[in-house]
């Protein structure tokens, strides 16, 4: 059996990071009791957070962060080249992540803020996708770790790779939490892809939609429920923007 | 003796650490010419990133600088908005907050010692070939990770970017009957302790001295984690207000993070630090592993910061199992205090895993975020880094060691900090 010309009996897959916290990274060395697993159906070539072990051929690029600056390009179209499927993880890879925030400001503005006259240098952020093709993209700060154990499992063995597409509400009511926009909280819960549990909502905070738009989001009905209790455009916006994820359906 | 040692050591991206970094050592005619730790991550610029933002979305936003200690930045981050704000968290949440804090030592540290520190010790490239050779080191490593995992989700809605830690304390409290079941598993779990120990006390770590200023907060009745004065070993002590007059930081070119300094060209943060300041608060117990395993204060051996680890571990296991039975036998429904926005400044300092962490930001009338400033440990330890590579290398040297050898001990060195990179070039 083969699936996008991977022999699934020899999988190699590489990690790579680019600009981000290394969460989602991380999360993959995380799931104690399946990594062992995880890590028998596949061979991880590279993966610098944990071994020095550089592999340079591999099947399977996960992809983790996003771009900013001149030289990350160029590494990351090599990886494209070399991977036959080449997977985005993450919201910064995905979207831009909290990292895209940036862009709202002048360049030269950040880095004097943050390292006064001296130079470093940096670009506007880049999801992955502005770069180089991507194959399949996992979004999620962090990716959950069951989700990116089940697609790259499901990569390798040539079987169909499911993302929710309905809302995180769904999930949310399924677990009979208290809804947060009636305890006054914004909630992004109506309009994301579900996938992650609800986690957000089930600790009693309000989703901030970092898995992106679920499929046929209502926003303009969303805004006007929020705005109906009392939060302002700017509160609600401000949100919609914190991972990117919704960038081009709001200003 | 006249050596003609010449030696190029290029390590570029250093392997089994959070980030970008490299080693570069230049040795011509047995003189070393060059030894640098250059941290070449790109930049995130959260600092630039918070101005105007809303306050309560500062801990969301700043945990996404650590993938590691994510709940360490949440906690100095409402430390910093709490006390600019005048805000006071209950007593509870203060304990549930704290209980996060320790699974996240727990996890972090366990991260470092077994899967990072460890393949060195037993010449492997990572932890994956232990798994056949050494399966029971591998056991006590997943299941204690298991452990600090499962308390900061416990704790705080989740490991990895918490959730339930709000300004003015938790958005959910765990049920009882969790607490309970954590309590139980905790408390068995000390017997991996017990295993780590015996197996550490095999191995030999290298032995280099360089003698350093260590930085810490300090502790006044227990081992110190959220807030509180600073201490260095020099005897320098500050408010936490104070924290520039601490940390002095200061840009090098060939570095994407910034350097900082005290009393002496460095000074170094972590476990060892907290260990050579405060080992007096440890409990019993750790007290009585750091005699097993050889770790005194002072001690300015840096690759003793992974025993210094393997101690906390073990003390802050023990704490979180008296955090708990004070956490049962109180009243958990209200564990958030309300609060009024007002303008105000506010330093938050926390001890995470790899050193103090400070977050500082002003605030307005509107509850905005105006100015922030956040100083990282893995900054702070990168001078530290840059000036223990020179002298290590010369030792070395004289010893006549190969490429080889060296190469090896500097990225050991390296590790041994424990560096989060990406943490330290926000
Ligand atoms: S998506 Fe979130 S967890 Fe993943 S790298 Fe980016 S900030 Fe970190
Ligand atoms: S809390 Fe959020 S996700 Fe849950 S039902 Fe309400 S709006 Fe939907
Ligand atoms: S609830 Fe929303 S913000 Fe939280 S993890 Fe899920 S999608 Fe992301």
């Amino acid at each position: 059996m083969k699936y996008l010309g991977i022999d699934p009996q020899k999988v190699r897959v590489g990690v790579f990071d680019f600009t981000g916290c290394e969460g989602c990274e991380l999360q993959l060395a995380n799931k104690e009791d399946s990594l062992l697993d995880f890590l028998s159906l596949l061979e991880v070539v590279n993966f610098r957070e944990v071994s020095s072990d550089r592999g340079d051929d591999y099947d399977v690029a996960l992809i983790e962060g996003n771009i900013s600056r001149a030289d990350e390009i160029d590494r990351l179209k090599d990886i494209r080249a070399k991977a036959k499927v080449l997977v985005a993880i993450g919201s910064c890879a995905c979207f831009g992540g909290v990292n895209q925030q940036k862009n709202r400001f002048e360049l030269d503005d950040v880095v004097k803020e943050v390292y006064g006259d001296h130079k470093v240098e940096t670009d506007k952020v880049k999801r992955i996708a502005d770069v180089v093709k991507v194959d399949l993209e996992i979004p999620g700060c962090p990716v959950s770790k069951e989700e990116v154990e089940r697609i790259v499992v499901n990569v390798v063995l040539g079987a169909e790779i499911k993302i929710p597409k309905y809302p995180v509400c769904v999930e949310c009511k399924q677990k009979v939490n208290t809804c947060v926009v009636d305890l006054g909280q914004i909630c992004l819960g109506p309009v994301t892809r579900a996938g992650c549990d609800a986690v957000c909502p089930s600790g009693k905070v309000g989703c901030l939609g970092c898995r992106g738009p679920a499929e046929d989001a209502n926003f303009e009905s969303l805004k006007q429920i929020l705005m109906d209790k009392g939060h302002s455009d700017s509160a609600i916006v401000e949100r919609l923007r914190f991972y990117g994820a919704f960038n081009g359906t709001v200003g | 003796m006249i050596q003609k040692t010449n030696m190029k050591i290029n390590v570029h991206h250093l392997t089994r650490v959070e980030g970008h970094g490299n080693i570069n050592v230049t040795v011509r005619d047995g003189k070393l010419v060059d030894a640098r730790w250059e941290v070449v991550e790109t930049p995130r610029f959260f600092e630039a990133i918070l101005r105007g933002k809303p306050h309560d979305l500062a801990p969301t936003l700043t945990s996404r600088i650590c993938g590691i200690c994510s709940i360490g930045h949440t906690l100095a981050s409402l430390r910093a908005v709490e006390r600019a704000m005048d805000v006071e968290v209950p007593k509870n949440a203060q304990l549930l907050r704290l209980l996060a804090k320790h699974g996240e030592t727990i996890q972090s540290h366990v991260l470092h010692v077994f899967f990072l520190a460890a393949p060195d010790l037993l010449n492997v490239d990572s932890v994956i070939p232990l798994i056949q050779s050494h399966p029971a080191v591998v056991g006590v490593a997943v299941r204690l990770k298991g452990l600090g995992n499962d308390l900061c989700d416990l704790a705080a809605g989740r490991t990895t970017h918490p959730v339930s830690l709000v300004v003015g304390g938790l958005s959910k409290a765990p049920k009882k009957k969790e607490l309970q079941a954590m309590r139980q598993r905790l408390q068995e779990r000390l017997a991996d302790v017990a295993t780590a120990v015996e197996v550490f006390k095999g191995l030999a770590l290298p032995d280099f001295v360089r003698e350093t200023e260590f930085v810490a907060l300090k502790g006044e009745s227990s081992y110190p984690w959220i807030g509180g004065d600073l201490v260095s070993t020099d005897g320098v002590v500050k408010s936490e207000d104070d924290y520039l007059a601490m940390t002095n930081e200061y840009k090098e070119d060939f570095t994407t993070s910034k350097f900082t300094k005290l009393s002496r060209e460095s000074f170094a943060a972590g476990a060892l630090a907290r260990f050579n300041n405060n080992y007096e608060f440890l409990c019993k117990e750790a007290k009585e592993t750091a005699e097993m395993l050889g770790l005194a204060p002072v001690n300015h051996n840096p690759y003793m910061n992974n025993v210094a680890q393997l101690i906390e571990i073990q003390h802050v296991m023990v704490e979180s199992v008296e955090i708990i039975d004070e956490l049962l036998a109180a009243d958990l429904d209200d564990v958030c205090a309300e609060y009024e926005v007002k303008a105000g400044q506010g330093v938050g300092a926390v001890e995470v895993p790899r050193g103090i962490l400070y977050h500082d930001y002003t605030i307005d009338d509107q509850g905005s975020i105006t100015k922030a400033n956040c100083i990282i440990p893995t900054t702070q330890n990168n001078a530290n880094i840059h000036h223990d590579l020179p002298e290590l290398v010369t030792q070395q040297i004289e010893l006549g060691k190969s490429d080889e050898e060296v190469t090896k001990l500097c990225e050991m060195l390296v590790r041994a900090y424990d560096p989060c990179i990406s943490c330290s070039v926000h």
